[in-house]
C-alpha cells in the first residue's frame, strides 16, 4: 500500500478522536464530526499536488504519531528559559494539552483555554471557530479540527488595547506524539493586541505538530501576531493560520522558521472590508536536511488594502526552503498598494531554495511591485568589513547575521527579539 | 607636511593588477612618508579607484608584477583585515549599507579587533559609547548614526563622515580616501575635510584620491600624482591642482605620450 496517499495512514492518526470528551456545544460537535468525515474523503498530499510540489512529507507517515493519553507534568523551571517577562499572560500547552499551572492571565481581557471558555463566549465563537481556517480541501486543518479540544481563546473587547503581549507557549516533550494546537483570536472594534505563538522542545525528539489557528480582526482592530518555530530539529510541523481583515483594520506579523525536520506554515491573509492592511514578514533559519515551506496568501477583495511582505530563508547544510507567496487582487479591489519581496541567502553549494511569487491580479488601478533573489553574500559587502579588520569568517557571519536580524528585529517584544538574536547569532557562527 | 626625520610609511614599485584578465595598473611606482598627505587625481576610469582597493587588498584584483610594502612589510602577502591590522584604511567611494547591523555595533567591532591586534584595551559598550559620541563631534554628526544600520539610509555625505568617522577610530598608519569629496555640500566638505586635516599627523600618512580639485582648497596636499591609463604619469607640488582644474588632464597625456615617443 502506498502509505504517502492511502486512507490507512490517515485512519491511524484518528485512531484516539473517538476517546476526544465530548463538548456541551452541539454545534462544536458537529464541527469536529465533519471534520472526520472531511479527513474520511481526503488523502495525504504528494508531490503530484502543485501545492506540495517542493515539499515531500512521506517522511511524517512513516511514523504512527497520536495524541498523549498522559501530559507530562512539567515544573516551572522546565520552561523557565521560554518565559517572556513582559507578557501579560500565558497559556502554556504541553504535548497539546493545556497545563494550567503553567498559565497566567495578568490581562483583563479573556485568555483562555477553549474547552473550557468556549462555553462563556459559544455566541462570539460559532461564527468564527472553524469557519476561517477552513478543511473542506485541507487534510491538515481537517484533522485539527477533529481533535479540537484545548486550545487558546483571545477575546479582546471593544476599543481594549492589552498592554503585554499575550504569550502562546506550545511545549513538546514527548517522542511521536501528535498535538493539535488550536488558537482563536478575536479582536473586536477598535481593540489592539500582540499574540505569541511559540513552539518550543524539551528534547530533540520526532514528533508531529499540527496547529491551526484563525484571527479575526473588526472594523480598526489592531493586531500584531509573532509566531516562532523553533521545533527539535526531528520534528514535522504543519500549520495553518486564517486571518480576516474587517474596515481598516491592521495586521502584521513576524513569523520565524528555526526548527523541525520538515516544517510547513499556510498564512492565508483576507481583507475582507476595505482600507484593511497587512505586513507579513518571515524568517526561515535551517541547515543539515531541514525543510522549511512556507505558502502564505494575501487576498485582496476589497478596495484601498495595502499589503507589505518581506520574507527571508538562510540555507545552510543542505537544508531546502520554499516560499510560495500568493497576491491575488480581485476584480474591484481598486487601489491596493501591495509589495512583496523574497530575498535567500544560500551559505552552501547543496543548500536549496524554491521561490515563487504568484501574483494574481484582476484589478486594473492597483500597485503591485514584487522581486526575489537567490544568492550568496555580497563580495563587496564582505570585503568591507574586512577593510576594517574583521576575519573572512566573522565579516561572514556578520553578514549572514544581519540577513535575518532584519525580520527578528521587526518583533515588537523586546526579550524575544533579543533571544533570537542570540540563538541566530550562535546559528551563524561558523 | 614634510618632516626632515620622517620614515617611509608606504612603497609601491612597478605594481601591476588585473581584474577579469584585463590589466587595469600598468606599473605603478608612489612613496609615501610619514607625515606626508599625497593626492591622487585623474579621469575618470583612470585606475585610481583600483589603485586604493588593491592596496586594501581586494581579492578581485589580481596583482601581477611589482611590490607594494608598509613600514618595511611585505603588503601583499596579507589579507585584508591583516592590512586593515597593520594601519591601512582605505574610505571608500561607495560605502557599502549593512541592514540589520547597527552602526554602533560595527564600528565597536572593528575598533575592538585593531585594538586587540595592537595589544590595546578593547571596550566595553558603554565605554565606547563614550568615546565614539567624542569622536563624532569632531565630524559634527549626529549621534542618532549610532543606532541606525551601517550607511543604511544614510545620505551621501553622511556616509562619507561615517566613512572618517572610522578612520579616527582605527587611526590608520596610512589612510587612503577615495572621493571622499564626491557627494559632499560644502558645509559637510569643510568638516570632512577639518576631521582629515585633525587627523592627519607626524606619524601617519594619507593619500586623497579625487578627481576634483575642490577638497584641495581644504586639504593641501605635499605631492600631486596625475593618474591615467592605469599609470601615475606626472608628479608635482600641491600647484598642480590648481593647473589641473584650469587646464583639464588632456595636456598632461599628450605631454607624456610625447615624452614617451622621444625616448623610444
Ligand atoms: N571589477 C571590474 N571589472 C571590470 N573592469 C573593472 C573593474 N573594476 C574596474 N574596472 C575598470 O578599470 C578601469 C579603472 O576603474 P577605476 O579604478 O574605478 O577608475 P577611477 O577610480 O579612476 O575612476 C575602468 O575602465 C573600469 O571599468
Ligand atoms: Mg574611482
Amino acid at each position: 500500500m502506498n502509505t504517502a496517499t492511502g486512507s490507512g495512514y490517515l485512519e491511524s492518526l484518528l485512531r484516539e478522536q473517538p476517546a476526544l470528551p465530548a463538548s456541551p456545544l452541539a454545534w462544536l460537535n458537529r464541527l469536529r464530526a465533519n471534520a472526520v468525515e472531511r479527513v474520511g474523503a481526503l488523502t495525504v498530499p504528494s508531490a503530484r499536488d502543485e501545492d506540495w510540489r517542493f515539499t515531500d512529507i512521506s517522511p511524517l507517515t512513516k511514523m504512527p504519531f497520536q495524541p498523549v493519553t498522559r501530559a507530562a507534568k512539567l515544573e516551572a523551571a522546565a520552561i523557565e528559559r521560554f518565559t517572556l517577562p513582559e507578557a501579560g499572560a500565558r497559556l502554556a500547552f504541553v504535548d497539546g494539552v493545556f497545563a494550567p499551572e503553567l498559565s497566567y492571565n495578568r490581562t483583563a481581557v479573556t485568555v483562555a483555554n477553549l474547552a473550557t471558555g468556549a462555553g462563556r463566549h459559544a455566541a462570539l465563537l460559532e461564527p468564527h471557530l472553524g469557519r476561517h481556517a477552513g478543511f473542506a480541501d485541507n487534510v491538515f486543518a481537517a484533522l485539527n479540527t477533529a481533535f479540537l479540544h484545548d486550545g487558546a481563546l483571545i477575546v479582546v473587547p471593544r476599543d481594549v488595547a492589552v498592554a503585554g503581549p499575550l504569550h502562546l507557549l506550545f511545549i513538546a516533550t514527548q517522542p511521536e506524539a501528535a498535538s493539535y494546537p488550536r488558537c482563536l483570536v478575536a479582536a473586536q472594534a477598535g481593540s489592539a493586541v500582540t499574540v505569541i505563538e511559540d513552539f518550543v522542545a524539551l528534547q530533540e525528539a520526532a514528533y508531529f505538530t499540527n496547529a491551526v489557528s484563525e484571527i479575526v480582526l473588526s472594523d480598526n482592530a489592531s493586531v500584531s501576531h509573532v509566531r516562532v518555530q523553533r521545533d527539535s530539529g526531528a520534528a514535522f510541523h504543519i500549520a495553518n493560520c486564517a486571518v480576516s481583515l474587517a474596515h481598516a483594520s491592521r495586521y502584521r506579523s513576524v513569523s520565524v522558521a528555526l526548527g523541525g525536520r520538515i516544517s510547513r506554515y499556510n498564512l492565508n491573509v483576507l481583507q475582507a472590508a476595505e482600507g484593511a492592511q497587512c505586513a507579513i514578514d518571515g524568517l526561515a533559519l535551517i541547515t543539515g536536511r531541514q525543510l522549511a515551506d512556507s505558502h502564505t496568501c494575501i487576498d485582496h477583495a476589497w478596495p484601498n488594502g495595502v499589503s507589505r511582505q518581506l520574507h527571508k530563508c538562510i540555507v545552510d547544510g543542505s537544508a531546502h526552503a520554499v516560499f510560495n507567496g500568493k497576491i491575488l487582487v480581485r476584480p474591484g479591489a481598486q487601489r491596493t498598494d501591495s509589495s512583496q519581496s523574497s530575498r535567500n541567502l544560500l551559505l552552501t553549494g547543496k543548500a536549496r531554495v524554491d521561490t515563487k511569487p504568484q501574483l494574481e491580479i484582476f484589478a486594473d488601478d492597483v500597485k503591485c511591485a514584487h522581486g526575489a533573489t537567490v544568492g550568496q553574500l555580497d563580495a563587496e559587502e564582505v570585503f568591507y568589513l574586512r577593510s576594517r579588520g574583521l576575519s573572512d569568517a566573522a565579516a561572514r557571519n556578520l553578514l549572514t547575521y544581519a540577513f535575518g536580524a532584519e525580520i527578528i528585529d521587526r518583533i515588537p517584544v523586546a526579550s524575544l527579539k533579543q533571544r533570537l538574536e542570540s540563538i541566530v547569532l550562535a546559528q551563524t557562527n561558523h | 607636511m614634510i618632516y626632515q626625520d620622517s620614515t617611509t610609511v608606504l612603497e609601491v614599485r612597478g605594481l601591476r593588477a588585473s581584474v577579469n584578465g584585463i590589466e587595469i595598473l600598468k606599473g605603478i611606482d608612489l612613496t609615501v612618508r610619514t607625515g606626508e598627505v599625497h593626492a591622487i587625481m585623474g579621469p575618470n576610469g583612470s585606475g585610481k579607484s583600483t589603485f586604493a582597493k588593491v592596496l586594501a587588498g581586494h581579492p578581485a584584483y589580481a596583482v601581477t608584477a611589482g611590490t607594494v610594502s608598509l613600514e618595511g612589510r611585505n603588503l601583499l602577502e596579507l589579507a585584508p583585515e591583516a592590512r586593515a591590522r597593520a594601519g591601512v584604511f582605505l574610505g571608500f567611494q561607495y560605502p557599502i549599507e549593512i541592514p540589520g547591523v547597527a552602526n554602533s555595533q560595527f564600528l565597536r567591532l572593528a575598533y575592538n579587533t585593531v585594538q586587540a591586534q595592537r595589544g590595546s584595551d578593547e571596550l566595553d559598550p558603554l565605554e565606547f559609547d563614550d568615546f565614539v559620541r567624542e569622536k563624532m563631534k569632531l565630524l559634527e554628526m549626529n549621534p542618532d548614526f549610532l543606532d541606525r544600520s551601517v550607511n543604511e539610509g544614510f545620505s551621501g555625505g553622511e556616509k562619507k563622515r561615517n566613512e572618517i568617522l572610522q578612520m579616527a577610530l582605527l587611526e590608520p598608519r596610512l589612510g587612503i580616501l577615495d572621493e571622499t569629496d564626491s557627494g559632499l555640500d560644502i558645509d559637510a566638505l569643510r568638516v570632512v575635510a577639518g576631521g582629515v586635516n585633525q587627523l592627519a599627523g607626524k606619524d601617519n600618512a594619507t593619500v586623497l584620491v579625487t578627481h576634483y580639485q575642490r577638497l584641495l582648497n581644504y586639504i593641501v596636499p605635499d605631492y600631486v600624482h596625475v593618474m591615467d591609463g592605469g599609470r601615475i604619469i606626472k608628479t608635482g607640488g600641491s600647484e598642480l591642482a590648481l593647473e589641473l582644474e584650469s587646464r583639464g588632464y588632456d595636456w598632461v597625456s599628450a605631454e607624456y605620450k610625447n615624452a614617451a615617443r622621444a625616448t623610444a
